[in-house]
């Protein structure tokens, strides 16, 4: 069990979630997580959104009756995290987007900070689109050479992706398509995050199996991050 | 933190050694290795595999899973890579880890479950789970276990080609569970276990369809276990061989009650997701019952409802 930090509304419905703990983890890897007993019966997945030396945070949006728990917690009251779980995003250099649409954004942070760090990035500019109110635009904009917020538009209409080697990207269905069509014949290559509703996280209840041109996949084991053309066509 | 389980929790089941009578059930545990990652898995007594098939069958299309009160529905449609690639990826770990381990097979004809036990009859396995209760497929599955009369062909079929210990795994669907009970027993099944999902459905109310591809799936977790308790119960009443209960165990007195009501064995399944280290806390919790109550052994307090 770990206390929670603080837990936030950034947005209507939508929470950041501050927990304290030494945590592991990398950018784009996810926790299971319950704070309650055995109805709900399933964790929830949420992805990394930062990682401190002695906190963990998670941006959730409220959904269902698991978002709808986390989003009552108070300060203090305590959470159960298991993981971390998944691949993560890999270690990409030279010209690098991150573009996120919606709650897309949740990894994206995690995978801003690691690769400022990171020797041989050029330049991270990030991408994020809202339906109608941004997030996390201040912090967004701390880590970004360049920051571009889309609302009530298509973000993939606002990015040009032969600026870059890489986009890593995370959001909609038809937004993260809609890159993938965008990039053809480019020189970019795009990971994407894709999320699917789980129930062990870890491989073995094939719940959040997905077709691939590889054959299936698991997205918790074999991903959440996997090269774009090998989910969709290119 | 290697624990030094009591010996007062083994358990002989069909002349197979169980070090206790804790199982992960099949398709919860995949084949062992991503729980073998969170806790040493041997320390359990068993472990029953994802349901294999003979071909590799890719699983059932759209949403797969759906909460419900205390409980969720699965349509995974047996998605399992098919009895040869389990041999060439997954064999070699079951082999070395030192619990018993059991191999639980389907399918959708007679023909396709005797190739596959076939091919599995020759493997250094201990034990085969014939699966003739899946409700999530088309075709075969648990087709086989509503009536005592295919149930009883199946397993005399199965049982003509096997030496190896064969337990058959019933469906709450049966008509009459304990009929289909005793006509596995007379067929020549070396003991059973009960019960797999109960079939169910959910409806999205905005699409005005089944949440499911499939219409039905399978439900399981604390939700069902009162009702499979019951059955479990029912069917000692009636068998003579021994029982693994299956059915919402999520703690170790689950656990207890269903070795009250007469299982030998009990197995974990939709509890691994609720905690992926429960086959081991529950299996804490019977040790400590079993110390603090002075009992040694589980015929002490097995089937004593």
């Amino acid at each position: 069990m770990a206390e929670i930090i603080s837990n936030v509304q950034l947005s209507r419905g939508i929470y950041l979630m501050k927990v304290r703990g030494q945590f592991q983890g990398k950018m784009g890897q996810f926790y299971m997580i319950r704070a309650w007993d055995k109805d709900p019966v399933l964790s929830r997945p949420l992805s990394i959104y930062s990682l401190e030396e002695n906190s963990i945070s998670f941006l959730y949006q409220v959904k269902g009756k698991g978002t709808t728990i986390f989003s009552k917690l108070n300060p203090k009251e305590e959470i159960k995290l298991v993981g971390p779980y998944g691949n993560g995003f890999p270690l990409v250099k030279g010209r690098v987007a991150l573009l996120g649409g919606g709650m897309g954004a949740a990894p994206l942070y995690l995978a801003g900070q690691t690769l400022k760090q990171q020797k041989g990035l050029e330049k991270l500019d990030i991408y994020l689109g809202f339906q109608k109110r941004a997030f996390l635009k201040n912090e967004f904009n701390k880590i970004a050479d360049r920051l571009v917020i889309d609302i009530g538009g298509l973000i993939t209409e606002r990015i040009e992706v032969d600026q870059y080697d890489y986009i890593l990207t995370c959001g909609p269905d038809a937004m993260m398509q809609a890159l993938i069509r965008k990039t053809e014949g480019s020189k970019a290559k795009v990971y994407l995050s894709i999320e699917k509703r789980m129930a062990c996280g870890m491989g073995t209840c094939l719940v959040c199996t997905c077709k691939s041109r590889k054959g299936n996949i698991k997205v918790c084991k074999d991903g959440p991050v996997f090269r774009g053309s090998d989910i969709y066509d290119e | 933190m290697m624990n030094k389980f009591n010996d007062q929790l083994r358990v002989d089941f069909a002349g197979v050694n169980f070090k206790n009578p804790i199982i992960l059930s099949s398709g919860t545990a995949g084949f062992g290795q991503e729980l073998n990652d969170v806790y040493n898995i041997e320390l359990l007594g068993g472990l029953s595999t994802k349901g294999l098939t003979l071909r590799q069958r890719s699983g059932n299309v759209g949403t797969r899973i759906w909460e419900t009160p205390a409980g969720i529905m699965n349509s995974i449609g047996l998605e399992n890579p098919g009895i040869r690639k389990f041999i060439e990826q997954e064999l070699d770990f079951l082999e070395k880890i030192d619990l018993v381990n059991i191999v639980n097979i389907g399918g959708s004809t007679l023909e396709d479950y005797i190739e596959t036990v076939k091919i599995v009859s020759e493997l250094k396995v201990d034990m085969i789970e014939l699966n003739i209760s899946c409700p999530n497929l088309k075709k075969g599955g648990m087709s086989f276990g509503i009536k005592a009369k295919t149930a009883a062909k199946i397993t005399r079929e199965i049982r003509k080609i096997t030496d190896l210990p064969l337990v058959v795994k019933l469906s709450p669907q049966a008509r009459n569970i304990s009929e289909v009970a005793l006509a596995c027993q007379g067929a020549g099944a070396d003991g059973l276990s009960l019960v797999n999902t109960f079939k169910a459905m959910a409806i999205d109310i905005e699409a005005k369809k089944p949440v499911f591809e499939n219409i039905y799936a399978g439900l399981s977790g604390p939700a069902i276990k009162p009702i499979a308790l019951r059955m479990v119960h029912e069917v000692c009443q009636a068998v003579e061989i021994p029982v693994m209960g299956v059915g919402g165990i999520s703690s170790w007195q689950d656990a207890v009650e269903y070795i009250m009501a007469g299982a030998s064995l009990v197995q974990i399944g939709t509890a691994n997701f609720i905690n992926p280290r429960a086959g081991l806390e529950i299996l804490k919790g019977l040790n400590n019952y079993f110390e603090k109550n002075k009992i040694e052994s589980i015929n002490q307090i097995r089937g004593i409802i």
